[in-house]
């Protein structure tokens, strides 16, 4: 099953998504009205008007001419988007977009249920939609084609179904057309009375195979759509914006994008950044980072918003951009048999990554024993993961001081904090020889005045004294 | 609607109510403290996963590590992770490994101001990777401490915050806070706060020093030294 999707006023609403204008707005290709908003038509300004007619109705009238890049873009975009409801997405220039559903039915509710997702989704995003389905991609791209929203689940019943549709949808040249036209033939089903052999010699076997392919009776292969690595979609708005929060309504649109295109990737983002461009000045940039991934589009919306809250627009703003570079894996939440199941086991290695992507490389490190008996090297900070030696040492703290502190003697007794109450001791160390980083020492546990434990030792050669090692805590 | 309704005993069955008179449930198995006397008057019996704990010694080295030694040998040695998030001093492996913690699961974060301490402790809380968090916050702030504990509701970390025992006076977040002080060469544990009726007396642990050993080990003496001897 496929189901077309067509946006047919996806010149306008390309540069109306994101704000309206005040004034009557039109899109213009080679001096005629292509599209125009309502406020246009209020005027009576139709489409295929000279734009000079449509402004003698509407002199206020803004044209812009079509950009094609533009839809293009947009197209992409949407086809990134609904790529979360199945794998299959083809794509049908300049505005529309295939989806083979079969596989994905079940899992969305329905065809019905499924069809108002997509229609939702897309009017959140700012774009009007038709659609309609059919076996093949062929028919059900015809049918949308031809304004009709219908579904047919069947190949025998697509010959009926298409047998209304006008020959337009057939998108051949203008001669052809015209030719059609001479020879009575206005209908795909009065096309399909004529008898072939004729039609292939008059009109070329393509058209033949076309309709072959829509009945299903040739193979339509779809270079499938495949969805970018990053994720970058932008509005441009017709009418500058200076307040900042006024330009949340055009955010979200593309917010929704984005959750979109997460979804269909299975990933989420920690980071995305909203470019917001001006006339002279360098784009304002506003980053928002998460503490986790996510795709959620009411969560980014919140974030937006307070953070166009506090903004002040140095200039207003005709452009705005989104982009999510690096998406991470982000499964989809079960539905559990109980609420109570928690939070699903994160992933270790990304964690790893976040906080040395921030803190340095150096930050994040595991510790070991090594078979030594000089305390500052039988443990010791550590790669992570790395193979440890069953090591089996004396009483050793939990705290290793980074460099052992001299403590005070008084009356040849040590104090730190008050004196000291050698419980445990001496054990001697003395080791290291070979390498000049010889000690001697001679370690004791001792207690506070507060009861705390401690580690100290007292140096063997040159001056001697007592000096803090550890803390058992 | 039969099954809608919702009978007082089944209320009482959630994690997060409790008779004012008796101790919560946890919503997740708590992990045993190695102490029977502490974990019978711990919610769950043990130290909660999913949300903080908040651990107030006296002075440092007082036992506060020792306390938690049971529970994080037994998370490392379920392979879950042990996440130090910016410690006083180095955590020293050969006294880890005697607790019977596997130290190859525990990570150390050592970061260079306050609000990298707590972003990385949020960090590691909400990446649902960690066993426990250990974390060593300078003078965090309660909206901070929130922070976290909404980060760590639902999840499976236990969450410890060291703080100084000043900070006992202040309100918290935490479900649990836990003071430390020495009590005659025992330590005496404090439950400052708990989901449950308060407990008026501290438990008293027995003092875990170190076993004695009194005699000389350890020796490599230089051959030149052992031949002058």
């Amino acid at each position: 099953m496929w189901i077309a999707i067509r946006l047919p006023q996806l010149p306008l609403e390309i540069f109306l998504r994101g704000s309206s204008t005040p004034e009557p707005f039109a899109i213009e290709e080679r001096h005629r009205v292509l599209a125009c908003d309502r406020k246009a038509l209020a005027r009576g300004v139709r489409a295929g008007m000279a734009i000079s007619a449509a402004l003698a109705l509407a002199p206020r009238l803004r044209s812009v001419p079509r950009d094609p890049a533009a839809e293009t873009e947009a197209l992409l975009g949407v086809a990134g988007w609904v790529a979360q409801f199945t794998p299959t997405v083809a794509l049908e220039f300049p505005e529309g977009v295939l989806l083979e559903v079969a596989g994905s039915l079940k899992l969305f509710g329905g065809l019905a249920s499924l069809v108002e997702r997509l229609r939702r989704g897309l009017a959140e995003m700012g774009w009007s939609a038709a659609f309609a389905g059919a076996p093949t991609p062929r028919a059900a791209f015809w049918l949308v084609l031809d304004g009709r929203e219908k579904f047919v689940g069947s190949l025998e019943k697509i010959e009926p179904a298409l047998a209304a549709l006008s020959v337009e949808v057939l998108r051949r040249d203008d001669e052809t057309q015209a030719a059609l036209e001479t020879i009575g033939v206005r209908t795909l089903g009065e096309l399909r009375m004529l008898p072939r052999n004729g039609l292939a010699r008059r009109f070329g076997q393509r058209l033949l195979d076309d309709l072959d392919r829509a009945l299903g009776r040739l193979p339509d292969p779809r270079n499938l759509f495949v969805p970018s690595a990053r994720f970058r979609a932008g509005i441009e708005l017709p009418a500058e914006v200076a307040q900042a929060e006024a330009l949340l309504f055009a955010v979200r649109r593309l917010i929704v994008q984005l959750s979109g295109f997460l979804a269909a990737r299975s990933g989420g983002v920690q980071r995305f950044v909203l470019g917001l461009k001006h006339r002279d000045r360098a784009a304002t940039e506003i980053a928002i980072g998460l503490v986790a991934p996510s795709r959620d589009a009411e969560h980014f919306t919140l974030l937006v918003r307070e953070r166009l809250s506090r903004l002040t627009l140095a200039e207003p703003v005709r452009e705005i951009v989104l982009q999510a570079a690096d998406i991470l894996p982000l499964a989809g939440s079960n539905f559990g048999l109980l609420l109570e199941q928690g939070k699903p086991p994160g992933n270790w290695e990304h964690l790893v990554e976040r906080l040395r992507a921030r803190l340095g490389g150096e930050a994040v490190r595991g510790i070991a024993s090594q078979a030594e008996h000089r305390p500052e090297r039988a443990g010791v900070i550590a790669d992570l993961d790395e193979k440890q030696l069953e090591l089996d040492f004396g009483d050793r703290p939990f705290w290793l001081l980074e460099a052992p502190r001299p403590l005070a003697e008084i009356g040849a007794v040590p104090h730190h904090d008050g004196p000291l109450e050698l419980l445990v001791g001496p054990e001697r160390i003395e080791s290291g020889w070979w390498d000049g980083g010889d000690i001697a020492r001679d370690y004791f546990v001792a207690r506070m005045c507060n009861e705390a434990l401690v580690w100290i030792y007292r140096e063997r050669r040159g001056e001697g004294g007592w000096y803090l090692h550890g803390v058992f805590a | 609607m039969a099954g809608m309704s919702l009978s007082f005993a089944a209320l009482l069955e959630r994690p997060g109510l409790w008779r004012g008179d008796s101790l919560s449930r946890a919503a997740a198995p708590a992990l045993g403290t190695g102490f029977p006397g502490l974990d019978a008057e711990l919610p769950g019996g043990g130290w909660p996963a999913g949300t903080l704990t908040e651990i107030l010694p006296a002075h440092q080295g007082i036992g506060e590590l020792r306390l938690l030694g049971a529970a994080l040998a037994g998370l490392s040695r379920r392979g879950l992770r042990l996440a130090w998030i910016a410690p006083p001093h180095l955590p020293y492996a050969p006294a880890l490994a005697a607790a019977g913690i596997d130290i190859a699961k525990l990570v150390i974060v050592r970061t260079a101001s306050a609000r990298e301490t707590l972003w990385a402790t949020e960090q590691a809380i909400a990446s649902n990777a960690c066993g426990a968090v250990l974390a060593w916050p300078r003078a965090p702030k309660y909206a901070e401490l929130r922070r976290l504990q909404i980060a760590a509701e639902g999840g499976r970390a236990s969450v410890f915050v060291f703080r100084s025992p000043e900070a006992a006076g202040e309100s918290s977040p935490a479900p649990l806070r836990i003071a430390l002080a020495a009590s005659h060469g025992g330590l005496a544990v404090r439950l400052l706060k708990r989901r449950g009726a308060p407990l008026p007396r501290p438990i008293i642990l027995p003092a875990m020093p170190p076993a004695a050993r009194g005699k000389d080990h350890h020796v490599d003496r230089h051959p030149a030294a052992a031949a002058a001897a």
